[in-house]
């Protein structure tokens, strides 16, 4: 470059050009620039639901069956029977036994300390425990079989314990999909939705539509640039969770990149109907946690979708984070293949073309 | 290139009005914008230029009234019009994170012709900020910036709303220079301020806006002229006395006589001839002086005259 002073005169003697670029390649060169020049998004886009699954792997990891803890109270009407009662709980697998007395009884099980109270008497043993809590109904059923057998009761049936560690089964195997979704979501929803009403406040937009500028090319840019960085996420998220944390994929991949390409098309959907009207990044980020909050909750991204109730089964099967967790565990953990996610798929598709189409209808460009 | 057809208007707005709610911000405005001047639409904030200017780029409909741009109107030109429109809003903040090279490439790939990228940054001086992220421009670079965004489509008419709004004395000077290179081409400008040198410096014509319709509309010179005055005396009375306006203006060469904020401004025909009746008077009238200034009468006196009020208040 030279800095002879270019004047207008000069510029505008020469005739206009054709521009090289083509304006599609410039929005989505445009989009994947702020999402990688925003050292905030890639961390919460990669780093984040990486930290949470290594949390979650430390916190899950394999372990050697747990110890269930029984609290020995002696009777008013026999205390001596409390020391063999105590002697013949302790000597049981998968049981530790502890005397209490009756003053530390109750806090003791109240606070979880103990699993079951114990208190021998004359006639028989009383239990005491609350039935709601799985860990007391196990140490109850070991109690009362270790007890029953020392008292003389003899097994009619011969037992033999066969132990494995099936792969697929573990907290980690059911988490990491589910992180993947979740992570779906929160990358269309909040990257597209940011990025338009943020345009929008800073009447960016205004400026774009007083262009020549197609208006689909517009949001189609957003699209794109989603794809782009959809790529890496699942590379990453799924390669960490197999090669890391070992996470069966037992289905065919080619399923797997069909099910994350509908999800990320129906939350960037999802992206643009929220982004249609906020004016401010405040407003819209109400609207957006307004949107996520009922699929964190009910879509089985930390536990099953099964366990609320049937009434609300229908609204649950049809959120997008629901069809896209299911039919990534399916893929991923029982090898489905697309025919078996088919219900899924559709799901997901109405979901893209629906916030599309409305979105298109309610869009505000200035 | 300069053609000898007559001259077609780049602008026609005839009766536009425009409310939103309660509010009527443009209220019967009638523009005529000739091919290759400067068109000026001065007036105070709330006027309703910056309505007026949107209209007419296309970006809010009108309730009623007429608009032809380049001969065109939006309702059936929209593509070409855009196409051939140079546009500067006021106050839109680019993408701060793409540079100004990337901001220009995203802008003239909307364009069907265009002027290259390397001419634009060099026309509004950023080639040591083609690289730099719009974040790190100033305010000045990012204004040049949006000027050049404006020039990349290579229009045929070019509108400025506000365009020096906030700028320091350099940067208002650069881009009144560049302005006038453009208008040098042949081409058309039609800009909004609020600012009278801004207006004197760089308009062929002016349109005074108030409460949304023109009130004044002339060259610089014929505005100022049509005061009738070639001075403009301000004096402050001291300790807060008062003075009777009426009385002042039988005084000799005085044209205008009134209040202005704490003062009292007289628009006369010499200063020669009127100060000396002024202190006189004001002798008698057992007023004293806490200050006497005169000046050439500006935009800004044009304006006070049509409405009573200043143009800015600050």
């Amino acid at each position: 470059m030279t800095d002879a002073p270019i004047t207008a005169r000069d510029v505008f003697a020469r005739p206009p050009v054709a521009p090289r670029n083509s304006s599609l390649a410039q929005l989505t060169a445009t989009r994947v620039r702020e999402v990688i020049r925003e050292p905030e998004a890639v961390f919460w886009t990669f780093v984040f639901p990486l930290l949470l699954a290594a949390g979650l792997a430390v916190a899950f990891r394999a372990r050697p069956p747990e110890v269930r803890v029984v609290g020995v109270l002696p009777g008013a009407r026999a205390p001596e029977l409390a020391a063999g009662t105590l002697a013949a709980l302790d000597s049981t697998e998968g049981l530790a036994a502890l005397a209490v007395d009756s003053a530390s009884a109750a806090s003791a099980l109240a606070a979880g300390r103990i699993d079951v109270l114990v208190t021998p008497g004359p006639e028989g043993v009383q239990y005491r425990y609350d039935p709601t809590r799985p860990e007391s109904r196990i140490a109850r059923l070991l109690a009362d079989g270790a007890l029953q057998r020392s008292a003389g009761r003899s097994d009619p049936l011969g037992v033999t314990d066969v132990q494995v560690s099936e792969r697929g089964a573990r907290y980690i195997d059911f988490f990491m999909p589910g992180l993947l979704g979740m992570n779906l979501m929160g990358s269309g929803i909040w990257a597209i939705g940011f990025s338009i009403v943020s345009a929008r406040s800073k009447k960016l937009l205004k400026r774009l539509v007083a262009t020549p500028m197609s208006r689909a090319q517009f949001l189609l840019s957003f699209l794109l640039s989603r794809l782009v960085f959809l790529v890496l996420e699942v590379l990453v998220l799924v390669g960490v969770a197999h090669y890391a944390f070992g996470v069966p994929l037992r289905g065919p991949l080619a399923v797997l990149a069909v099910i994350t390409l509908l999800g990320a098309l129906a939350f960037s959907g999802l992206g643009v109907l929220i982004a249609a009207r906020p004016q401010t990044t405040e407003g819209a980020s109400g609207l957006m946690n307004l949107a996520m909050l009922p699929m964190w909750v009910f879509s089985g991204v930390f536990f099953a979708s099964s366990r609320f109730p049937a009434a609300i089964q229908p609204f649950v099967q049809a959120l997008p984070l629901t069809a896209v967790n299911d039919a990534l565990r399916a893929n991923m953990l029982e090898g489905a293949g697309l025919g078996a996610v088919a219900g899924e798929l559709a799901i997901l598709a109405a979901w893209a073309a629906g916030t599309f189409v409305l979105a298109l209808r309610l869009f505000r460009w200035r | 290139m300069t053609g000898t057809a007559p001259a077609r208007p780049a602008l026609l707005v005839e009766g536009l009005r425009k409310s939103f709610g309660e509010t009527i911000a443009v209220d019967g405005l009638d523009l005529e914008v000739r091919a290759g001047e400067c068109f000026g639409l001065l007036g105070p904030n709330g006027a309703g230029k910056t309505t007026t200017i949107e209209i007419c780029e296309g970006l809010t409909a009108p309730d009623t009234g007429l608009v032809r741009v380049l001969g065109r109107a939006w309702s059936d030109d929209a593509d070409f019009l855009r196409q051939r429109l140079g546009i500067a809003l006021q106050d839109t903040q680019l993408s701060e994170k793409l540079t100004v090279e990337e901001t220009l490439s995203l802008f003239q790939s909307f364009y069907r012709l265009a002027r290259p990228v390397e001419d634009v940054i060099a026309l509004v001086a950023l080639g040591e900020k083609r690289r730099a992220r719009v974040g790190t421009l100033s305010g000045g670079q990012k204004q040049r910036l949006a000027v050049a965004c404006a020039l990349v489509g290579d229009p045929e008419l070019l509108f400025l709303d506000e365009p020096t709004t906030g700028l320091d004395p350099q940067s208002r000077r650069q881009l009144w220079d560049l302005v006038e290179q453009f208008k040098a081409t042949g081409r058309t400008v039609l800009l909004t301020t609020h600012y009278m040198d801004e207006a004197e410096r760089l308009c062929d014509r002016i349109a005074i806006v108030d409460h949304g319709r023109v009130i004044a509309l002339g060259t610089p010179r014929e505005l100022i002229a049509s005061l009738g005055a070639e001075h403009i005396l301000h004096f402050v009375p001291a300790d807060g006395a008062t003075v009777d306006v009426e009385a002042l203006r039988g005084l000799a060469g005085v044209r205008l006589a009134r209040r202005v904020d704490g003062g009292v401004e007289l628009a006369v025909r010499a200063v020669h001839e009127t100060v000396p009746e002024l202190l006189a008077h004001l002798e008698r009238a057992g007023v004293p002086l806490a200050e006497l200034r005169t000046h050439s009468p500006t935009l800004e006196d044009v304006f006070v005259s049509l409405t009573g009020r200043q143009l800015r208040d600050d």
